[in-house]
C-alpha cells in the first residue's frame, strides 16, 4: 500500500499544561533528527498531530524508526485523497482491500476540521458505510471495538483516510528532562541504563573510557556501535572517548592491589563529573547493580561516590542479571554488548578486588597519584564523535563486501 | 566448442573470479588474526556465510564451509557416525549415492556399521515404503540425494520426510551436490531435512569450495581437528576468496531460477525429440516433472559410452559417460546398474547436462553433430540391429 503520509500522536506530553510547546518543540526536532536520512520527507507539526508526509518515500523504513522515538503514544500511516467523493470512494476500497482481511468487524470515524465540505461527520460516516457495505459486503459493522477502524478526516487541504493505529514507543520525548552523562563500557548493563534514562526524557551524551594499546579500536567502535543502536529513541547522541591508559598505568604503579579497582573508579566518576560540568550536563547516569561486582556493593559505591555531589542514577541497581538481559535483547544491544573484546575495565582488574573498600582508604591512596595534573591530561585528550541513527562503526566494510558479494 | 558437461562441473564465471581475486589481493588477512586485516577479512566470511543462509532461509550458524561435496558427504555421514554410535549403528542409504556417499558408508561397514542400501525402481526412484521398512530401532542416519548425478531423477525427500516424521532423532542428510538452481529448493528445504551437502564447483565457483547445512541442534563430530574454525566444527583456515566467490556463485545461480529450469527443460526437451526418431536409442532420463531439466542420459545401443564420447568430442561437443568421477575408472554406471538395465545398454549410455549458459543454438548444432556421429556408427552396431533399421 502506498501512503501519502503518517500521522503521529502525541503522547504523555498532552499532559503536560504549558510545557506542551517546549514538549511538542523538542519531539518534533527528535523525530527529525532520528529521520534524518530520508530527505524526501516534509515534517508538519501541528497543535495535537504531527504529520509526516512521505513524498513518494515508501512508509515502512519510517515507521520502524518512529516506533522507537520517545514521547509518541501512535501513529497511522494514511492515503490523501483530493476533497471529491468520487476520488474517495475507490481510494477507500484500494485501502479497505489492502488493509482489511475477509470477513473483518470495522466502523467508519469521521472527523471534520474543514466545515465547508458537503458532507458533515454524520453524513460522510454513512456514505462510505454505504459504500463499503455494497463492495466488500464480507466485512461486518461493529460500533464497539471493532477489529478494524477506518478514520476519515476532512481537512482543508485534503480528505486523510486511515485503518491501521500503530503504538509508539511512550516515554518523555528525549531532551524535556535535561541533559545527563551516561558513563558507558560497552558492557550488557550501560546500554539498558542508558535506554531507561532515554526514556524518562533525558538527553543522554555517552562517557567512555579507553586504554589504547590496552584496548582495541574494537572495543572503541563496539561502544560507538551501542551508543548508535540507541540513537533512534531521541535523536543525535554525542560520544566522548576519555583517554585512560596513562591514568591506569600510574595507579597500578602506586596504589595496593586491593585498592586498584576503587581509585580507578573514583577517577572515571572524576573525570565524567568534569566533562559534565564543562558541558552543563545536571546528572549522572551509569549502569551500576547493587552487588552485580567487586564495584558495585554498596561499599565500593560508597567509596566511589564519595569524589561527587551531583545526583548518580542507576537505572538499573536493583534489576537482576537476568531481567538486564531481557531488557538488552528486546533493544538488540545484548549481541553487540557480548562481543569479546578487551574493555579497559577488565585490563588492569586487581586479581581480587576489595569488596569492602574503606572510604578513608580510598582517599589516602588516591592523594599517591597526581589527580589533578592526569585529570587535566585526559580532558585535554577527550575525542568527541556525534552520532545519529543509521551510524555504523563495526560493519564499516559491509558495504564494499556486499557489493562483491 | 558445446559444453554438455556441466554436472560435472562448471565453468567458473568471470564475475565470481573477479570477485575471487579481489578478495585475495585486498581481504588476504586471516580471519582468525586479531587484527584490522583479521576483522576484515572474518567479515568477508561471515557476510558471505548469512547470504547463503538467507538464500537456504536458515540461521548463518547453521552454515560450515569445507572444501567441496565429497568433503561435506564424508563429513556429514561419518560426524554422525561419531556421534550417535552409543545410540545405534544402523544406516539407511540408496544403492544410487554418489561414491563420496557409498564409498564412505563402506568404510563404516568395516568398522561394524550396519548399512542397508535401499533398492530403486527401473526408473531410478527410491520407494519411501522402503525406507520406513528398513528403518530399526538402531537407525542413526537416512542419507538420499536429492537429484541423482547420473540420470536426473529428483528423489521424493518429501516423502521420506514424512517418514521420518515419527523418528525425530535420526539424522536425515540430503546430497544436494546436482541441486542448485534446479528448481528443487522448496525439496532440499523440507523442514524434516536435517543436513545438506553443496558443492561450490557445480554452479560456477572455483574448485575446493562447499558448504554444509546442519541443523540447529543436530549434532555431528567434526573430522578436522586443529585451529576450531568454522564454530570448532572444521578446523583449517578459511579458504576466504573461495568462500567470497562461492556465496556470489550462489546468489547469481538462484537469481530467475524459473526462467534458466525452463530454458534447460526447453533444450533437454528439443534434444530428446529430436534423438528418439532415431532407432537403437534407449534412454533413462525422461521429460517427467520428476527428472531435474538439466541431466539427459541414454544409450546408443551396439556402442560403448565412451567411443560415444569421443566421437563427439571429435564435433566439438563435450560430455561424460555417466558420472565423470567413474567414467575414468571404465566401470558400468551403479545408477543404471541399480535400475537393472542391462549392462551391454549401461555401457552404452552417455550424459548430456546442460546449465544456464547453454543454448537452444547449441542444442540445434549438437543435433547435427548427431547425425553424422549416429551414421558413422552404422558399421559397428551388431547385424540384426542394422537389419531392423534397414526394414523400415
Amino acid at each position: 500500500m502506498e501512503y501519502s503520509e503518517i500521522m503521529v500522536r502525541y503522547g504523555e506530553l498532552s499532559t503536560k499544561g504549558r510545557n506542551r510547546q517546549a514538549f511538542i518543540g523538542r519531539l518534533n526536532g527528535n523525530v527529525a533528527k532520528t529521520l534524518h536520512d530520508f530527505p524526501e520527507l516534509t515534517i508538519r507539526p501541528k497543535r495535537d498531530r504531527l504529520h509526516i508526509e512521505l513524498n513518494g518515500q515508501p512508509s515502512q523504513p519510517v515507521m520502524d524508526r518512529l516506533k522507537m522515538v520517545f514521547g509518541i503514544q501512535s501513529f497511522s500511516p494514511s492515503v490523501a485523497v483530493a476533497k471529491d467523493m468520487d476520488k474517495v470512494y475507490p481510494a477507500v476500497l484500494d485501502l479497505m482491500n489492502a488493509t482489511v482481511p475477509q470477513g473483518s468487524t470495522y466502523k467508519v470515524m469521521t472527523k471534520r476540521s474543514d466545515h465547508d465540505f458537503e458532507l458533515d461527520t454524520n453524513g460522510m460516516n454513512l456514505a462510505v458505510g454505504d459504500y463499503l457495505d455494497d463492495k466488500r459486503p464480507d466485512l461486518v459493522v461493529k460500533m464497539k471495538q471493532p477489529e478494524y477502524t477506518l478514520r476519515v478526516e476532512v481537512r482543508r487541504e485534503a480528505i486523510y483516510l486511515s485503518t491501521e493505529t500503530i503504538l509508539g514507543a511512550g516515554g518523555l520525548p528525549v531532551g524535556t528532562a535535561g541533559h545527563a552523562a551516561m558513563m558507558l563500557s560497552g558492557g550488557i548493563d550501560s546500554p539498558v541504563a542508558a535506554y531507561l534514562a532515554l526514556k524518562r526524557g533525558v538527553d543522554i551524551e555517552m562517557v567512555h573510557f579507553f586504554s589504547p594499546p590496552y584496548t582495541s579500536e574494537n572495543a572503541l567502535n563496539k561502544a560507538k556501535e551501542l551508543t548508535a543502536k540507541l540513537t533512534p529513541y531521541g535523536g543525535r547522541i554525542d560520544f566522548i572517548a576519555v583517554p585512560f591508559a596513562h591514568i591506569q598505568e600510574e595507579i597500578k604503579a602506586k596504589v595496593p592491589e586491593g585498592y586498584l579497582m576503587t581509585v580507578q573508579r573514583r577517577l572515571m566518576l572524576r573525570l565524567t563529573e568534569a566533562i559534565a560540568k564543562q558541558r552543563g550536563d545536571l546528572a549522572i547516569f551509569n549502569g551500576e547493580s547493587v552487588g552485580q561486582v567487586a564495584s558495585q556493593t554498596l561499599a565500593s559505591m560508597a567509596a566511589i561516590n564519595d569524589v561527587t555531589t551531583m545526583p548518580i542514577v542507576r537505572p538499573v541497581a536493583t534489576m537482576d542479571k537476568v531481567e538486564i538481559i531481557a531488557e538488552a535483547e528486546k533493544i538488540d544491544t545484548y549481541e553487540l554488548s557480548i562481543m569479546p573484546f578487551e574493555d579497559c575495565c577488565t585490563i588492569f582488574a586487581p586479581p581480587s578486588p576489595k569488596t569492602q573498600p574503606k572510604i578513608d582508604k580510598a582517599r589516602y591512596y588516591e592523594t599517591k597519584i597526581d589527580v589533578e595534573g592526569l585529570m587535566a591530561e585526559a580532558m585535554a585528550g577527550l575525542q568527541i564523535t556525534s552520532i545519529r541513527p543509521g551510524d555504523e562503526f563495526m560493519k564499516q566494510d559491509e558495504d564494499i563486501i556486499a557489493e562483491l558479494l | 566448442m558445446i559444453y554438455f558437461d556441466n554436472s560435472a562441473t562448471t565453468k567458473p564465471l568471470a564475475s565470481v573470479l573477479d570477485t575471487y581475486r579481489t578478495v585475495a589481493t585486498e581481504f588476504y588477512g586471516n580471519p582468525s588474526s586479531l587484527h584490522k586485516l583479521g576483522d576484515k577479512a572474518k567479515a568477508v566470511v561471515d557476510q558471505s556465510r548469512a547470504q547463503i543462509a538467507a538464500i537456504l532461509g536458515c540461521k548463518p550458524d547453521e552454515i560450515y564451509f569445507t572444501s567441496g561435496g565429497t568433503e561435506g558427504d564424508n563429513w556429514i555421514i561419518k560426524g554422525t557416525a561419531m556421534a550417535k554410535r552409543q545410540f545405534g549403528k544402523h544406516i539407511i542409504t540408496s544403492s544410487i549415492e554418489h561414491a563420496a556417499v557409498g564409498n564412505s558408508m563402506k568404510q563404516l561397514e568395516e568398522l561394524g556399521f550396519d548399512v542397508t542400501y535401499l533398492p530403486v525402481d527401473h526408473r531410478g526412484f527410491v520407494d519411501p515404503d522402503d525406507v520406513a521398512a528398513a528403518l530399526r530401532d538402531d537407525t542413526i542416519l537416512v542419507s538420499v540425494m536429492a537429484v541423482n548425478n547420473e540420470i536426473g531423477s529428483i528423489q521424493p525427500i518429501d516423502k521420506i520426510a514424512e517418514v521420518l516424521k515419527d523418528r525425530p532423532t535420526v539424522h536425515f542428510h540430503v546430497d544436494a551436490v546436482q541441486s542448485v538452481g534446479k528448481g528443487v529448493r522448496d525439496l532440499i528445504t523440507n523442514p524434516r531435512v536435517d543436513f545438506l551437502t553443496f558443492s561450490g564447483h557445480k554452479f560456477h565457483a572455483p574448485r575446493g569450495t562447499g558448504f554444509i547445512y546442519a541443523k540447529e541442534g543436530r549434532r555431528i563430530e567434526p573430522l578436522m581437528a586443529g585451529g576450531g574454525q568454522e564454530s570448532n566444527m572444521r578446523s583449517g583456515t578459511e579458504n576466504t576468496p573461495g568462500i567470497a566467490a562461492m556465496a556470489k556463485a550462489l546468489r547469481l545461480a538462484v537469481t530467475d531460477e524459473d526462467k534458466k529450469v525452463a530454458r534447460e527443460q526447453a533444450i533437454r526437451t528439443e534434444i530428446t525429440n529430436y534423438v528418439k526418431k532415431f532407432d537403437h536409442m534407449r534412454f533413462f532420463s525422461e521429460l517427467t516433472p520428476d527428472f531435474a531439466p538439466h541431466v539427459l542420459t541414454m544409450a546408443i545401443q551396439g556402442v560403448r559410452g565412451e567411443t560415444i564420447v569421443h566421437a563427439f568430442e571429435q564435433e566439438g561437443v563435450y560430455m561424460s559417460t555417466t558420472s565423470a568421477c567413474s567414467s575414468r575408472s571404465g566401470e558400468e554406471s551403479s545408477t543404471l546398474a541399480a535400475m537393472n538395465v542391462l549392462q551391454s545398454d549401461a555401457e552404452s549410455a552417455f550424459r548430456i547436462s546442460l546449465d544456464e549458459e547453454n543454448t537452444m543454438a547449441e542444442a540445434k548444432a549438437f543435433e547435427k553433430a548427431f547425425d553424422k556421429v549416429y551414421a558413422g556408427f552404422e558399421r559397428m552396431r551388431p547385424q540384426k540391429w542394422t537389419a531392423t533399421a534397414s526394414q523400415k
